[in-house]
């Protein structure tokens, strides 16, 4: 992590604490939010998205495998990603720090858990052959709230993804494209990440904000059943959370999740 | 009201087992059981940390190391640290730092090591039990123990300490798998990690479970420490 100026991190938690912060925003509202569909013909569904100047580039890609001995009805779903150094001076080549390790497996959660990809419609031959679907994320520049714009990305590129023809040999033409990827419909995760600085909770910060917070709570939120239901949730950082504030986040996220939704709707 | 597999009620916990001492080498160890699911763990330090620029002159640094031993789990566990020993880890160090003071050993490391002996669901809050057993009995000022727990949901009803076979269940809305930890007679929670699908509301009615749940690992951790200095 960078550090932060205590000079910088208390005129923050000053102006959190007043619902403020220097781009005009209240402190749980998002950045605009710009997506963007097919940044490579190559992949099976992509999307990049602009949160603010956070920019994410999800690919999914599907390629024939083996099923898990424990899932032989199903296919495989395999979320993975790297924080490029082409996206922040902070980001290094080498093995994965613990930041890019965590990224793809909250939106592997999300997305498992909420159960909108219907993994049971990618079997190709039961107990012998399915589909996996990779969900590789990329973060192109980085100025916070990844994980929340990782996952923006990755429930866009899943919506126009399809899976490619595939003949009698197994062999595959992806340039032939076969039926939609099948996904439930109306089920989409959305991520939420509060980042906790004093005693205030903020959403969507940008890195400067991000890095004066010490801790942060990321929650997987979809509607189904008739409600909300959260799918994943992960605290990171050495703080405490209390349950005041968890109680603050669940008041917080039905009204976020409609709200984002509202703007989705529009965008996808 | 729905029946568990093993008979329990609800918001019954596995039988628990505690012991402190179980590593002479080690400066503090422990054992702790949730049911079939059995964690060891043992701390070394504060001891001067290597290499000198990681280390902390405002206090000790410490690290936590989680995994599964390869024949703890029915398909062998390939030796070595996976990604989700990884992350596991990190979230056990975050769960025991805020109960911790650190202050007092500057330039030093806290290792500790946790390995899983035998698994059935919640390893790493049974590991977080341990973990903050050897901790007290290596004489690392805290502020309390850190108490720890997986809660859940089996369709509709909200349950304590699942168990494998609870958890890889799917009738109704599933299995929901949340792992909390928290610091003993305080209102502060260490640990949030969930998988599954689980109504904001009904996670307000978690975190009060939890605490009952957690009042009686501490006692069950109280007993440990006094029993290994008696």
């Amino acid at each position: 992590m960078m550090n932060v100026s205590n000079l910088s991190k208390n005129t923050l938690n000053e102006m959190f604490a007043a619902n403020k912060r220097f781009d005009g925003r209240k402190i749980t509202d998002f950045r605009k939010i710009e997506i963007t569909y097919d940044v490579s013909n190559k992949a099976e569904g992509s999307a990049r998205i602009k949160l603010g100047k956070t920019d994410v580039v999800v690919g999914v890609k599907l390629a024939p495998g083996t099923p898990y001995p424990d899932s032989l009805d199903k296919g495989n779903l395999m979320v993975s990603g790297d924080l490029l150094p082409l996206a922040s001076p902070r980001f290094e080549h080498g093995p994965p720090g613990f930041n890019a390790i965590e990224l793809p497996r909250l939106i592997d959660r999300a997305v498992r858990e909420s159960g909108m990809i219907d993994l049971s419609k990618l079997v190709i031959k039961e107990g012998e052959k399915v589909w996996t679907v990779f969900i590789d994320i990329y973060p192109i520049n980085d100025d916070g709230n990844l994980i929340d714009a990782a996952a923006l990305a990755t429930i866009a590129a899943l919506k126009k993804a399809h899976i490619p023809s595939i003949n009698e040999k197994g062999i595959v033409d992806y340039d032939k494209k076969a039926d939609p990827l099948p996904l439930q419909k109306d089920i989409a995760p959305i991520s939420f990440s509060f980042f906790k600085l004093g005693s205030s909770l903020i959403l969507d910060p940008t890195r400067e904000e991000e890095e004066a917070c010490e801790t942060r709570v990321t929650w997987g939120v979809s509607k189904m059943f008739g409600g909300y239901r959260i799918n994943s949730c992960q605290k990171s950082g050495k703080q405490i959370i209390t349950q005041a504030e968890i109680e603050k986040m669940m008041s917080l996220l039905p009204e976020k999740c409609d709200e984002l939704n509202e703007k989705l709707k529009k965008l996808l | 009201m729905a029946k568990r597999s093993d008979g329990r009620k609800a918001t019954e916990m596995r039988p628990m087992i505690a012991k402190v001492g179980v590593i002479p080498n080690a400066d503090g160890s422990a054992l702790f059981a949730f049911g079939k699911t059995i964690a060891i763990a043992a701390v070394y330090g504060p001891r001067l940390l290597h290499p000198q620029h990681m280390q902390d002159p405002a206090g000790a640094v410490l690290r936590c190391n989680y995994d599964l031993l390869s024949f703890s789990v029915s398909d062998r566990k390939k030796p070595g640290p996976s990604r989700r020993s990884q992350e596991i880890s990190k979230v056990t160090e975050w769960a025991l730092s805020p109960a911790v003071d650190l202050s007092q050993f500057p330039n030093t490391v806290i290792d500790v090591q946790i390995y899983i002996l035998q698994a059935d669901a919640g390893t790493r809050t049974a590991g977080i039990n341990a973990a903050s057993l050897a901790l007290a009995q290596a004489g690392i000022p805290m502020r309390d123990l850190v108490c720890s727990v997986a809660l859940g949901k089996l369709d509709k009803e909200l349950v304590v300490d699942l168990t494998k076979e609870e958890e890889d269940q799917h009738d109704g809305e599933g299995a929901t798998d949340f792992a909390i930890a928290k610091i003993a007679n305080s209102d502060e929670f260490t640990l949030l990690q969930l998988d599954g699908k689980i109504a904001p509301e009904q996670v307000n009615e978690v975190m009060v479970l939890a605490k009952k749940a957690a009042e009686q690992i501490y006692e069950v951790q109280k007993k440990a420490l006094k029993e290994a200095v008696e």
